[in-house]
């Protein structure tokens, strides 16, 4: 392996990425445009989800409680049912999305045990926003409960020693406003990362196959490695440029906290980019045309991201094959690290494991890229 | 095939699935020759010139060049070679000095001697001036000038030239021809395809390929000599069809080819048989009818030797 041919490798390919300026913009833009498309387009329906209550004891507490999911803005209550049976209709026709059912002994149970037993019924066609919606209300619930427990040991005029964990708690922990944002905006980040990468690089091989400056090209010393290096090399550059671009949006434009460090932030970045632009350059090895090389780079990327990343779809609501599949999906450790490098600051020690994993991730892809390539025209 | 041969090519075969694209070719070339390779389209020249230079496996025989065997060591045979593909296949999105600083780099060509080498090439395609110019905006000539220019700025000792001249004005053809024999006088062995007849005759030897098979090999005045058995007779009749169907009943004629507006006859005397045949026309009804004895072109002897060598195979040379 020599540098030099790495180098020139290097110069020709940033060379050639400077002076096709539309796709440069494409390139820096596209991230840009995803991330509000999907930052927007996810996010928002997430809000005034509408709810029914049936109200089954009518108590004080009862009544307290649905106050408190009219006041939340991620509920607006729209009726109170007045039996079982009208559950199922209203969920059918839409009128909403999820019914509160309090129990007749709800304020009971709550007194004596700290946490009282609610039914909610979600409408599951769009598992997203159901799902969301579920914690939402384990959150408002929880926090009702936590408020009630202060109240409880205020009055005995005690010190709040240890409050009841409540199991839903832990849901929302890091995300104590309670925005889905919070949720999604990393793994959109992730989602763009991946599609993006997976593009600049999805070209690079097919080009010269189409041009025909390939065949010059394998006539020459070059090595598999060296051009794999070499031509990964300006697209890093232009791919730590977009995650700079899609990780300002969502500090800057989504308010998402940002508590952990900038550098644990691109270390953990730059081994993602190294993993989607290997995926980018291998499809392109083997499909040697543009267009049929760039869909197959975007399916290849844009589908387990979406589908098999925990971003849209909660891992372990899955099957256990299909859970045993998200091991595969690195957009499954990326997700992880960047939420939780945003929202609870973690740094390298914390995320060892998913680093790691990410890490090996990018190790083996690098390998199969730089075996992929076969320097003959048969 | 003696040890001074650069390329030895030695009952080379290459099948793509069914189709036998090259069928046992056996050649040398010395040290400072320069090789055309002429034959029609699909003939199997650039599968050939891939073969040596790396680029395809051979299904059978043997290939080496600079002394390193194609099949077992094409790293070894890509170090030594330059190769200018059949399309063009530089960076038209680079400038020229761009571009030759990119090969140079590949080829590790030594920093200290890269500018004088960039500069000797830019000379030689006499592109001074132009050196900053997108390669994309050069006329044809200049950009074929440009492709040998990168081809030889490592300085290998064996070029392959895979029609270079295609889709060229004249001027530049010469021009680039000038260039391949200064190449061939400093010592570099020079393997180059076209289809251009008049272009064989610049070659030292000349092999003639048709569908994979090696028809003919020698130097130009041999292979004319050689394959033109009679004389020459360009005919100009009104109705080709039915006029070679008259002259090739005719005594003496030997064989008939279509060239343009004319054909080639050839004959056991030429001298004789053009009164005879001019009259045979005639009396056919042809009227202008005119005949001339001509000297056979690189084109006849093309013509001839695959008409012979498609009525039996093992007749070729
Ligand atoms: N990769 C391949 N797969 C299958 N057939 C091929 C392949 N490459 C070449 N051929 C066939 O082999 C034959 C020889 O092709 P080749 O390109 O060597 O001819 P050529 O003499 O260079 O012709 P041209 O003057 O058109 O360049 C042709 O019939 C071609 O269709
Ligand atoms: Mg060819």
């Amino acid at each position: 392996m020599r540098l030099r041919r790495i180098k020139a490798i290097a110069v020709k390919e940033g060379l050639q990425i400077v002076r096709d300026p539309r796709s440069l913009m494409i390139a820096l833009l596209l991230p840009l445009m995803q991330m509000f498309m999907f930052g927007y387009g996810v996010s928002l329906d997430v809000q005034r989800i509408p709810l029914c209550v049936l109200d089954n004891e009518a108590s004080q507490q009862s009544r307290d409680l649905i106050g408190r999911f009219a006041a939340s803005r991620y509920f607006s209550l729209v009726r109170a049912l007045g039996g079982q049976r009208d559950i199922a209709p209203r969920l059918d026709d839409g009128t909403c999305r999820i019914v509160l059912v309090i129990p007749s002994d709800f304020s009971r149970s709550l007194n004596d045990t700290g946490a009282g037993r609610l039914q909610a019924l979600l409408d599951g066609t769009d598992s997203n926003t159901a799902n969301i919606a579920a914690n939402y209300a384990k959150a408002v619930v929880s926090a009702f409960s936590i408020s009630l427990q202060l109240e409880t040991v205020q009055r005995k005029g005690g010190v709040p020693q240890s409050l009841t964990p409540v199991d839903v708690e832990a849901r929302v922990w890091f995300n104590e406003e309670l925005e889905s944002r919070n949720f999604i905006v990393p793994g959109i980040v992730a989602l763009v990362m991946a599609i993006v990468g997976a593009q600049l690089t999805s070209l690079t091989i097919a080009r010269e196959w189409e041009r025909g400056t390939m065949e010059l090209l394998i006539s020459t010393p070059v090595q598999p490695m060296e051009l794999m290096i070499g031509k990964l090399l300006p697209y890093f550059c232009v791919g730590l440029a977009d995650a700079a671009i899609c990780l300002a949006l969502a500090v800057f434009w989504f308010d998402v906290p940002f508590r952990g460090t900038v550098a644990t932030l691109f270390f953990t970045t730059s081994l993602f980019l190294l993993v989607v632009l290997s995926i980018g350059y291998i499809v392109s090895v083997s499909i040697r045309s543009q267009v049929g090389a760039s869909q197959i780079a975007l399916l290849l990327t844009m589908l387990p991201t979406t589908l098999l990343s925990g971003f849209a779809f909660p891992i372990d609501q899955m099957p256990a094959l299909v859970q045993g599949v998200t091991f595969l999906v690195s957009a499954r450790y990326y997700i992880l690290i960047l939420k939780a490098v945003f929202l609870k600051g973690s740094g390298l020690t914390a995320l060892a494991l998913p680093i790691l994993c990410l890490a090996l991730y990018a190790l083996v892809l690098v390998v199969l890229a730089a075996r992929a390539f076969r320097k003959t025209l048969d | 095939m003696t040890s001074e041969s650069r390329i030895t090519v030695d009952g080379l075969i290459k099948r793509f699935g069914d189709f036998v694209a090259l069928d046992g070719i056996s050649f040398a070339v010395g040290a400072g020759e320069i090789m055309g390779f002429l034959g029609p389209n699909g003939a199997g020249k650039s599968t050939l010139i891939r073969i040596l230079c790396g680029l395809l496996r051979p299904s059978g025989g043997q290939a080496s060049v600079a002394g390193i065997d194609v099949a077992s060591d094409p790293e070894g045979v890509r170090r030594r070679i330059g190769y200018m593909s059949q399309k063009f296949s530089l960076y038209g999105d680079l400038s020229v000095v761009e571009n030759l600083r990119f090969f140079g780099g590949i080829y590790g060509v030594p920093r200290s001697a890269l500018d004088g080498q960039v500069a000797f090439v830019v000379e030689m395609a006499g592109l001074q001036g132009r050196e900053d110019s997108l390669v994309a905006t050069l006329a044809g000539g200049w950009k074929q000038r440009l492709a040998l220019g990168a081809a030889i700025l490592h300085r290998p000792s064996v070029l392959f030239l895979d029609e270079p001249t295609s889709g060229v004005d004249p001027q530049s053809r010469r021009r680039f021809w000038d260039l391949i024999h200064r190449l061939g006088a400093d010592g570099v062995s020079v393997l180059v395809s076209t289809h251009y007849m008049d272009e064989a005759e610049y070659c030292n030897r000349i092999a003639l390929i048709n569908r994979g098979r090696l028809i003919t090999l020698g130097t130009p005045h041999e292979i004319k000599a050689r394959s033109v058995a009679g004389e020459l007779l360009a005919v100009e009749a009104e109705d080709v069809g039915r006029a070679i169907a008259a002259l090739r009943e005719a005594p003496g004629v030997r064989n008939v080819a279509v060239f343009g507006r004319l054909l080639h006859v050839v004959v056991d005397d030429a001298a004789a048989r053009a009164s005879e045949l001019k009259a045979r026309l005639n009396a056919l009804g042809m009227a202008g009818v005119r005949t001339e004895r001509i000297l056979p072109t690189m084109e006849d002897s093309f013509v001839h030797l695959v008409g012979r060598a498609g009525r039996s195979p093992e007749g070729a040379a």
